[in-house]
C-alpha cells in the first residue's frame, strides 16, 4: 500500500475499547482521506439528526494519502464531526506536525465514539495505543497541557488537545495541535470536550511508502518551482513576507474589509493591523508547517503584560475579527487576544466576530452594562477583546453567552439579524457585497460562513489563477463549483490550500498518482472533490437544512455598501443561487438529482436525502 | 578546501523538508527517523535549528569504530560509512559528541550524513536558505562548531 498506511484506530470511549481496523480501500480511492474520507465515515456511522454534543456523535481525526510525504505543503489533517455551532457536517483542517506524526505511527486516522466517564487522553506510540487518565489536565490551558503531556510521554511526541473552551463546550472551541495550530472552525473542540477527551499524543517511527519515487520527485519539483515563482507563495512573496495578514491592506483598498460588525467595509485603522505593520513591529521570524515551502506562520513577540513572550501571530481572518470587525486598531491587543484563543482553544474568527456583534448590541442598547458584568463594550475597545475572550474560554460572566456564538447570542436579545453568520457560523473577512462570488461561497458552504470551502477571493482580488471582476455575478456559480470541488480534493489529499495559489488540478493529480500509484485522470480527481461536496450536502439535508438556509445575513442582502467601487451594491445572491444549483446538477431546492448522485457513485443516504 | 553544510538557524522555518528529502533520497521512504539531518525546535526562542554531522577533523566516531566502517576522507573531509563492514555495535552513536549519528533497528544500520557525495540533497531542497553547502574557511567552521556544541545536548535527546 502506498500513501495510505491502511490502518485506522477506533476508540470506543464509553467502553474504553481500542481496535485497529483496516482502511476500507474502496472508500479511500473514492474519497482520498482527510475531510473526504472522514466525512464518508461520519455519514456511514452517524445519524445527521444527532445532537452534536451527545455521545452518539463521532469525532474523527483523518490524514490523507499525501500527509507526511514531501508533496507540496502536505502536512495536514482534518477533524470531522457533526458541528455544534452549525448543526451541519463539520470538518476542520490543521497543519503543524501532528498529522504526519500519526502517519509515522502507522495510522491514517482515529475514530472516537461514545463518551468517557472521566477525562482521558489517547496515547499512541507506534503499536502501543492506550487510554490514560487526563483528570490532572482538565482545566489546564493548551500550552500547559501540551508541556505536561510531553513530559509524561515521549518528549518529542506531537499533541492535539483542547483547552478549557473545549472542556466547557464553547460552541466554537478548537482542537489545537503543536500548541498554536488549530482545527479551528465550527466547534470540533466542543465535540472533543463533550466526549471527555482532553488530548491525543502521538509518536511514530515508521516510514511512509510511496508508489513511484521518480514520478513523485518530478511532480514535487515541478510544484515547488511553481510555488517559488509565484508572487503569493514564493520566498519573497506576500505570504512569506507578511503572512496571511498581507490581505488587510489589499482588502481595505477595495473597500471589502468588513468593519464594525459589517456596518462599513473600509477600516480607517487598517494599516495599523496590516501584515506590513506586523512585520515591522512584532515579527521575529517565519514558521512553516510540515513539508511547507511557503512559511506563512508568524513568530512574534508580545513585549508586555501577562502574555509576554514569543508566540504565534494572528492570521488575516483572526486579525480582522478582532481588528476591523471590532473597530480595534491596536495590533498589540489583537496579538494578545489571538494568543488567548490559542491558549484556551477558541476559534478567533467566531470569537472576534461574536464580540463585534456584542459591541453592536450594546451600542444599540439591546444589551446592558449589567449584562456585561458592569462594564461597557463599544467598538474600538482594545481591552475588551482580550477580557471577553478570556471570559468566553472559561464561560464566566457574559462569556457564557458569548460562548454560544453570535447568532444564538443575538437571538437571545431579540436581534438575530445582527449576527453576521451563515448557518450560525460567523463569516470571515471578505465582504460578500464587494466580492459577489465570496457571498455565494458563504451562502452555499457546507459548514456555514467560511472562506476556505471556495476561496473566490483568489480570482476576485488576487487574480489567481485568473482575474475576474469581484462585482460581477455572471459566471461566479460555475467558478465557485470548480473551486469548491478542487478544495475538497486539497483538503482530502491532505495538503495546504495555500499551495493552490500556485498549483492546480494537474499538479495535485500528478502528485497523487506518484504517491498512491493509482492512475486517476485529472477529471477523476476533480470528480472526487465533487463527490465529497455532494456527500456533505446529503448529510446537511439529512440534518434538516433546506434552500432557505443557503442565504446571507439581511445586512448583506439589504444594506448597500456605503463606500468604494461597490458603493450602493448589496450581495446579489438571488441572481446566482439558482444558477449555482443548476451548475451543481441539483434541483431548484438544492437537492442533488438522482442522475447526479449516480454519476458520482453516491446513493441517497438519509430519509429526506 | 573541504566543503561543509552550513546552517543559519535564524532562517529555518522548521518545515522539515530536509529530513524528508534525506530519508527519501537514501531509503526511498519518508521517515524523519531515518534522516541524518534533524530539526531541533528551541521553543522559548521561537527558533528551529537544523542539526547534522559536522564531519569533525578528528572524529571520535572513527576513533571508536572497531572495524573501520567509518573512515575520514581527507580530501573531501567527509566521514564515510561502509555498511558492509559495520557490525552494528553503536559505539559511534555513543561517541559522537553532537548526537549526529543514530542507529536504526529497522534498517540495521547507522544513519549518518555523507553529504550525498558532494551534492547534499537537503541543501538543494531547503526552501528558506537556512542550509548552504560551501567551502569552509576557518571562521565559518568555528561558527558552525559553536552552534553544534550549543545544541548538542538537546539534540542528543531528539535522537533518542
Amino acid at each position: 500500500m502506498y500513501g495510505w498506511t491502511g490502518k485506522i484506530i477506533r476508540v470506543n470511549l464509553t467502553e474504553k475499547k481500542i481496535t485497529v481496523e483496516d482502511l476500507n480501500m474502496d472508500d479511500a480511492k473514492l474519497y482520498l482521506g482527510g475531510r473526504g474520507l472522514g466525512s464518508k465515515i461520519l455519514c456511514d456511522e452517524v445519524d445527521p439528526k444527532v445532537d452534536p454534543l451527545s455521545p452518539e456523535n463521532k469525532l474523527i481525526f483523518m490524514t490523507g494519502p499525501m500527509t507526511g510525504t514531501y508533496a507540496a505543503c502536505a502536512g495536514r489533517f482534518n477533524v470531522v464531526a457533526k458541528a455544534p455551532l452549525t448543526g451541519t457536517i463539520g470538518a476542520a483542517n490543521s497543519g503543524g506536525h501532528f498529522g504526519p506524526e500519526l502517519k509515522f505511527a502507522g495510522y491514517d486516522g482515529i475514530i472516537f465514539e461514545g463518551k468517557a466517564d472521566k477525562p482521558v487522553y489517547l496515547h499512541i506510540c507506534d503499536d502501543t495505543i492506550e487510554l490514560k487518565s487526563a483528570e490532572h489536565l482538565w482545566g489546564k490551558d493548551v500550552f500547559e497541557t501540551t508541556d505536561l503531556l510531553l513530559e509524561e510521554n515521549e518528549r518529542y511526541a506531537r499533541v492535539a488537545c483542547i483547552g478549557p473552551a473545549g472542556e466547557k463546550q464553547v460552541l466554537f472551541a478548537t482542537v489545537m495541535n503543536d500548541k498554536d495550530r488549530a482545527a479551528g472552525r465550527s466547534g470540533m473542540g466542543a465535540v472533543m470536550g463533550s466526549k471527555n477527551l482532553k488530548a491525543v499524543v502521538v509518536k511514530g517511527t515508521k516510514p511512509i511508502k510511496v508508489a513511484d519515487k521518480e514520478r513523485l520527485t518530478a511532480a514535487v519539483m515541478d510544484a515547488r518551482n511553481k510555488l517559488k515563482e509565484n508572487g503569493v507563495t514564493g520566498p519573497n512573496g506576500g505570504l512569506a513576507t507578511y503572512g496571511t495578514e498581507v490581505l488587510v491592506n489589499i482588502l481595505n483598498e477595495t473597500h471589502g474589509l468588513p468593519t464594525r460588525n459589517w456596518t462599513a467595509s473600509r477600516f480607517e485603522g487598517g494599516e495599523l493591523i496590516s501584515g506590513e505593520y506586523l512585520a515591522e513591529n512584532y515579527l521575529i521570524r517565519n514558521k512553516a508547517c510540515f513539508a511547507c515551502t511557503i512559511g506563512c506562520g508568524r513568530v512574534i513577540r508580545i513585549a508586555d503584560g501577562k502574555y509576554k513572550g514569543i508566540v504565534a501571530g494572528p492570521e488575516y481572518e483572526s486579525g480582522w475579527a478582532y481588528g476591523a470587525s471590532c473597530g480595534v486598531s491596536d495590533l498589540n491587543s489583537i496579538n494578545k487576544a489571538n494568543h488567548v484563543c490559542n491558549l484556551l482553544g477558541l476559534d478567533p474568527i467566531s470569537m472576534g466576530a461574536t464580540i463585534a456583534c456584542a459591541m453592536e448590541l450594546y451600542e444599540k442598547g439591546y444589551i446592558t452594562k449589567e449584562d456585561l458584568g458592569g462594564r461597557e463594550l463599544r467598538f474600538g475597545d482594545a481591552e475588551g477583546i482580550i477580557e471577553f475572550t478570556e471570559l468566553t474560554g472559561y464561560r464566566k460572566g457574559f462569556g457564557d453567552i458569548l460562548a454560544l456564538g453570535s447568532y444564538r447570542m443575538a437571538e437571545k436579545y431579540g436581534h438575530p439579524e445582527l449576527s453576521m453568520s451563515v448557518k450560525k457560523q460567523e463569516m470571515p473577512a471578505y465582504d460578500g457585497r464587494v466580492l459577489q462570488g465570496m457571498g455565494l461561497s458563504y451562502a452555499t458552504s457546507n459548514r456555514g460562513g467560511c472562506h476556505v470551502r471556495g476561496y473566490l477571493t483568489s480570482p476576485e482580488i488576487l487574480g489567481l489563477p485568473v482575474k475576474v471582476d469581484p462585482l460581477a455575478t455572471e459566471g461566479k456559480a460555475e467558478l465557485l463549483k470548480t473551486f469548491q470541488d478542487l478544495t475538497a480534493v486539497v483538503d482530502s489529499s491532505d495538503i495546504c490550500l495555500f499551495s493552490t495559489f500556485a498549483i492546480g488540478l494537474s499538479e495535485i493529480a500528478e502528485m497523487l498518482r506518484g504517491v498512491t500509484g493509482i492512475e486517476y485522470t485529472d477529471e477523476e480527481v476533480l470528480r472526487i472533490g465533487e463527490r465529497i461536496w455532494n456527500l456533505e450536502k446529503l448529510f446537511n439535508l439529512g440534518a434538516g437544512f433546506t434552500r432557505k438556509d443557503d442565504t446571507l445575513p439581511e445586512r448583506l442582502l439589504k444594506e448597500p455598501v456605503t463606500s468604494g467601487p461597490a458603493k450602493g451594491r448589496v450581495a446579489e445572491l438571488d441572481k446566482m443561487l439558482d444558477e449555482y444549483y443548476q451548475v451543481r446538477g441539483w434541483d431548484k431546492d438544492g437537492i442533488p438529482t438522482d442522475e447526479k448522485l449516480e454519476e458520482l457513485s453516491l446513493k441517497k443516504m438519509f430519509a429526506n436525502a | 578546501m573541504a566543503k561543509g553544510i552550513f546552517i543559519t538557524p535564524e532562517k529555518c522555518t522548521g518545515c522539515r523538508i530536509c529530513e524528508l528529502t534525506c530519508s527519501f533520497s537514501k531509503f526511498n521512504d519518508f521517515n524523519p527517523k531515518d534522516a541524518s539531518i534533524r530539526i531541533l525546535s528551541v521553543e522559548e526562542e521561537g527558533l528551529q535549528v537544523p542539526m547534522t554531522c559536522i564531519q569533525c577533523d578528528e572524529p571520535d566516531c572513527v576513533e571508536v569504530c572497531p572495524v573501520e566502517a567509518l573512515v575520514k576522507d581527507q580530501e573531501t573531509g567527509v566521514v564515510n560509512y561502509n555498511q558492509e563492514l559495520c557490525i552494528e555495535c553503536s559505539a559511534c552513536v555513543e561517541a559522537c559528541p553532537y548526537g549526529s549519528i543514530t542507529y536504526s533497528v529497522r534498517l540495521s544500520r547507522i544513519i549518518k550524513c555523507d553529504q550525498c557525495s558532494g551534492e547534499p540533497q537537503c541543501v538543494k531542497s531547503c526552501p528558506s536558505g537556512a542550509l548552504e553547502f560551501k567551502e569552509l574557511d576557518s571562521e565559518l567552521k568555528e561558527k558552525r562548531e559553536k552552534i553544534a556544541a550549543h545544541y548538542s545536548q538537546a539534540y542528543k535527546e531528539v535522537a533518542k
